[in-house]
This record gives C-alpha cells, sequence and structure tokens, in this order.
C-alpha cells in the first residue's frame, strides 16, 4: 500500500517542490535585474557560480549516499540555495568565498541533516554567516551603485569577471567600491543623521535610488509569491510590521541617532530576507501562530543587532536565530485539533 | 541598574556559557535529547547556579579571605557546590519523583557542570560584588536553560530526520551546536566589554 507522506506546511499551492523552487527563482528576477542594473555583472555572474557549485555539491552527497542523483536535482532547492547565495553575497565577492559560502551551505547545512526538508537552519543563510565571520573585510566592500553622479566606472562583464575569477586573465578593474547605506549609518559615529544623509555619497538621493529600487524589486517578487501562495501573509508581514514599529519608536524618540524605519526597510536586505529566506517552509515555524512569533522575532532581532550589535545588516543571524526557535515555537503553538474543546488549563493538568 | 541588565544581556547572549564560552557541554549534549527532561534540568541548574554563584562569593569573601586562605578557593568552591547539588536533589526527590528519575544521574553530575565552577571563579576575576555575582549566576543559568531548551525541542526533530547513518545521534548534535554558535556570534559587540 501506497502511503502519501504529506508533511506540514499544507500549502494551498498545487504543485511539486521542484515547481515551486522554480517559482521562487523566478520570483527574485525582478531585484536581481535591478541589482545587475545598478551594480553590473557581478552577481549575475556570482549567481551562476554558486548555483554550479550548489548543484554540484548536491550531485555529490546524493551520489555517496547512494540515492537517485536526478530524482533529487530536479527539485531545485540546491539551485535556489546558490540563487540566494549569489544574491546576498557583495558582487565583486572572490570566487573562493562564494565556493566555501555554497559548499558549507550544500554539505553540512543541508545534507549532513538528511537534505531536502529535514535542514534545521536556512542554508543560504548558512553559507552567509560562515563567510561573513571569516571575511569580514571581502564582505563589506560594494560597488557604487551606477545612478550615482561622476561614477561611470561599473565595470564591464569580462573586467567583472577577472575580479571574481583573478586567473581568467582579463584587464585588472580599480573598481569604485563604498560601505552600504546600513554599514555607513552604523559607522556615522557622533554625526547627526541629517548631517548624515547630507553628506555621505552612498546616502544621496541618487545612491538611495538604486538601494530602493533593489529592494522594492525584492517587494514586487515578494508580493508575487503570495499571489502563488507558495508561502502565508503571516512571516514575511509579521518581520515587516515589527520591524517598522521598533524602528520608528526609536526614531521617534532619537531621529538623530537612530534610522528611520524606511532606511531599515529599503536600506539592506530586509526585502529579500522577509520574502525570499524567513519563509523557507522548512526552517521556519510551521503553525499559523508560530509564524506569526517567528516573523515578528526576526524583524525586532535584526533591529537590535543592526543597532547595537557588530553587524550592520543581521538578517542572517536573525533567521539563524530563530530557525534555532522554531521548533520550540511550534511545540508551544500546535492548533489543537478540530472538534476538541480543551481548555489550555485542562491540557496542562493532562500532562 | 544599567550594569545589572548588561550583566544580563552579556550572560544570556553575548558570553553564553554554552555557546561563546563553550562551558557546561556534557549536560548540554547529555540532557537534550527530550524537551521535558531540558526543562526539568534548566530549573535545577538555575537554581543551583544561582545559589552557588552568591554562596561561593560568601565563602570567599567573608571566610577565605579573613583567615588568608585565598588558595583554597577552587577546593572550597567545589564544597559549596557539592553541598548545593545534594541540596537541590533532596528537595527534587521530595517534590517531584518523576523528574527525579528522568534526570537520573545527571543531577548528581550538575557538581561536575563546569560552567557551576566557571561562574564562581570568574565572580573572583571580574571582580563582582554580591549582587553582581547573583546576577551574573542568574544569567548565566538563564542562557544556558535557553539554549538547552531550544536544542532539545531541534534534537527531537533533527532525531526524526535522515541524518546518513555516520553522523546519528551526539555527531549532528555536537554540528547542530556548532551552527548555532555561529547563530550566537551575531550577537557580538551588544555589551561593550
Amino acid at each position: 500500500m501506497a502511503l502519501l507522506k504529506i508533511t506540514s506546511p499544507h500549502m494551498s499551492s498545487a504543485g511539486k517542490t521542484g515547481d515551486v523552487m522554480l517559482t521562487v527563482v523566478l520570483a527574485t528576477l525582478p531585484g536581481l535585474a535591478l541589482l545587475t542594473w545598478f551594480f553590473g555583472w557581478g552577481n549575475l555572474i556570482n549567481i551562476a557560480w554558486a548555483s554550479l557549485v550548489a548543484v554540484s555539491c548536491e550531485a555529490l552527497v546524493i551520489s555517496i549516499r547512494q540515492r537517485s542523483v536526478m530524482f533529487y536535482l530536479t527539485d531545485y532547492s540546491a539551485l535556489l540555495t546558490g540563487v540566494l547565495i549569489g544574491l546576498s553575497l557583495p558582487s565583486l565577492a572572490p570566487w573562493w568565498l562564494t565556493l566555501i559560502a555554497t559548499s558549507f551551505a550544500i554539505i553540512f547545512a543541508k545534507h549532513l541533516y538528511g537534505g531536502m526538508g529535514q535542514n534545521p537552519f536556512n542554508p543560504a543563510m548558512v553559507g552567509y554567516a560562515l563567510v561573513l565571520i571569516a571575511f569580514p573585510v571581502e564582505m563589506t566592500s560594494w560597488l557604487a551603485p551606477k545612478s550615482l553622479p561622476g561614477n561611470d566606472q561599473i565595470p564591464s562583464f569580462l573586467q567583472t569577471l577577472t575580479a571574481i575569477f583573478p586567473f581568467v586573465g582579463g584587464e585588472a578593474v580599480d573598481a569604485f567600491t563604498m560601505a552600504t547605506p546600513l554599514d555607513t549609518f552604523k559607522h556615522k559615529g557622533e554625526q547627526l543623521a541629517a548631517q548624515l544623509w547630507a553628506s555621505e555619497p552612498v546616502l544621496s538621493p541618487s545612491s538611495w535610488l538604486a538601494w530602493q529600487s533593489i529592494s522594492a524589486g525584492y517587494l514586487l517578487g515578494g508580493a508575487y509569491l503570495l499571489y502563488k501562495k507558495v508561502f502565508t501573509w503571516h512571516t514575511p508581514v509579521a518581520l515587516l510590521v515589527a520591524m517598522t514599529i521598533i524602528s520608528g519608536i526609536f526614531w521617534l524618540i532619537d531621529p538623530d541617532s537612530y534610522g528611520s524605519p524606511l532606511l531599515h526597510l529599503l536600506g539592506g536586505a530586509t526585502m529579500l530576507g522577509a520574502f525570499f529566506i524567513a519563509t523557507d517552509p522548512v526552517s521556519s515555524a510551521t503553525s499559523v501562530k508560530g509564524r506569526l512569533y517567528y516573523g515578528a522575532a526576526i524583524g525586532i532581532l535584526v533591529y537590535i543587532i543592526r543597532t547595537w550589535g557588530n553587524y550592520p545588516d543581521a538578517i542572517a543571524f536573525a533567521v539563524l536565530l530563530m530557525n534555532f526557535a522554531a521548533p520550540f515555537i511550534d511545540y508551544y503553538t500546535q492548533p489543537r485539533t478540530y472538534g476538541h474543546q480543551i481548555s489550555h488549563q485542562k491540557t496542562r493538568s493532562g500532562q | 541598574m544599567t550594569e545589572y541588565a548588561l550583566i544580563l544581556i552579556s550572560t544570556v547572549f553575548v558570553n553564553n556559557f554554552v555557546l561563546a564560552q563553550f562551558l557546561g557541554l556534557c549536560p548540554f549534549m547529555g540532557v537534550s535529547n527530550k524537551l521535558e527532561t531540558a526543562i526539568g534540568m534548566s530549573l535545577a541548574t538555575t537554581f543551583v547556579l544561582t545559589l552557588s554563584s552568591v554562596c561561593s562569593y560568601l565563602v570567599y569573601a567573608y571566610l577565605l579571605v579573613p583567615l588568608s586562605l585565598e588558595y583554597l578557593k577552587t577546593i572550597s568552591f567545589i564544597l559549596v557546590i557539592a553541598v548545593m547539588v545534594q541540596f537541590t536533589e533532596m528537595v527534587i526527590r521530595k517534590v517531584s519523583p518523576v523528574l527525579y528519575r528522568v534526570l537520573g544521574i545527571f543531577l548528581p553530575l550538575i557538581t561536575t557542570n563546569c560552567a557551576v565552577l566557571g561562574v564562581a571563579l570568574l565572580n573572583l576575576k571580574k571582580d563582582n560584588t554580591f549582587v553582581e555575582s547573583l546576577f551574573y549566576g542568574f544569567g548565566a543559568a538563564v542562557g544556558f536553560s535557553l539554549v538547552l531548551i531550544l536544542f532539545s525541542a531541534m534534537r527531537e526533530r533533527i532525531n526524526a530526520a535522515d541524518v546518513p547513518t555516520p553522523f546519528k545521534g551526539s555527531a549532528i548534535g555536537m554540528i547542530t551546536a556548532g551552527l548555532m554558535s555561529l547563530a550566537f556570534m551575531g550577537f557580538t559587540g551588544l555589551v561593550p566589554n
């Protein structure tokens, strides 16, 4: 007798895993297109390289475990991990950085736990956090966006390729790098926020436009995924609302030293995190209430680490911390079975 | 007041005894197979850790220092901790025989939990006052309990996963603890050292 194994979350989208993963990859396209428009070819090359590494690692592990390679490769989950890592790394990240992040993500964070559907931590974020801690310098230099006046130095395709793979042997490039808006804001020291917005090139309207548009691109992709019912609204909305509220409170108390909610929502990886990373069905909380707690806690943790911690963009850490808490959240937010009217009091004494 | 809050944040998150200082790993790996046991263990350890932190401070400040016997601090702390654990064991045995049986050998083993002795010794190293020792011990215990409880909930899930045979059991537990430690590194910088 064939037993149909249905695991939570019970999504209403009727697709195979592979279709769902491809939909998510598709939804990253608006953000990716804008990223490429403003920062050049780097992320496209990174994505291609990361996907190649991810798929090869996946094939390697599966063949070592003597499972059907094609069956597991066509669920495209490794491809998605590669794409997410390629999107989140800086556009001129050297090839070995991507290699370390991706292979660690696939082999350690995913396949040691049994592979697709069983990993307790989001693989892409494990890889990202690893290289962020180990190679902070490479991880914080972003190119200056193309929309910045006077920056006509967006490297060409061959130059970017040479910067990422130095052994290609193209012409070396002297690209104009700068910190991200959140990084700049974090290291403003005694400066007032208004001064910073007026003086720092990365926060000038033309550069801010780039960061803002990319976030808007991810928001668009996220909206598409919501429309396709790949995930429910609970996690991303809870995350964004919690972050808006907590950053809004501090901003209203002291607008000179705390960043505005807009900076926190659009200035970094918040949108990418909210729609593409926190919604990972495997490593997030699964019950409805649990997803609300999970998303809100990520939003609050991101704000805390960004404002008082060492890392200017804390999506990866916040997601990993909440991945860690997700089984516990699920344990205590189990919905009661239909038709039962057991009060909380009674369940307690029944144990 | 702020400094006490900082001590709590520091010991619970930034310098978490298990994930950042790697103390108390034996009960962390040993008692984390079931959520209920982990909660019982957390409560017992919290009780012992807070009380022994304060008592060892008192023993040091009012017994060893006046008698110039500071060099006996390690052995007298061990004695204090052993007494605390014995006391806790008796209480649990009376209050909850089930928990007593479930915890089994791990209850007396709180004596050898390096986090407990670590807290007592670090109190001296940091020149903590009486109230600071209280918060330091309590914070260490809360941090230990937090990760132990979350870890045990996660382990219940991992036990059901299709982990490759060589990594089953403690091996994957260790790897998970490493990944959790990676996540906790995100808290660095929250408290000025």
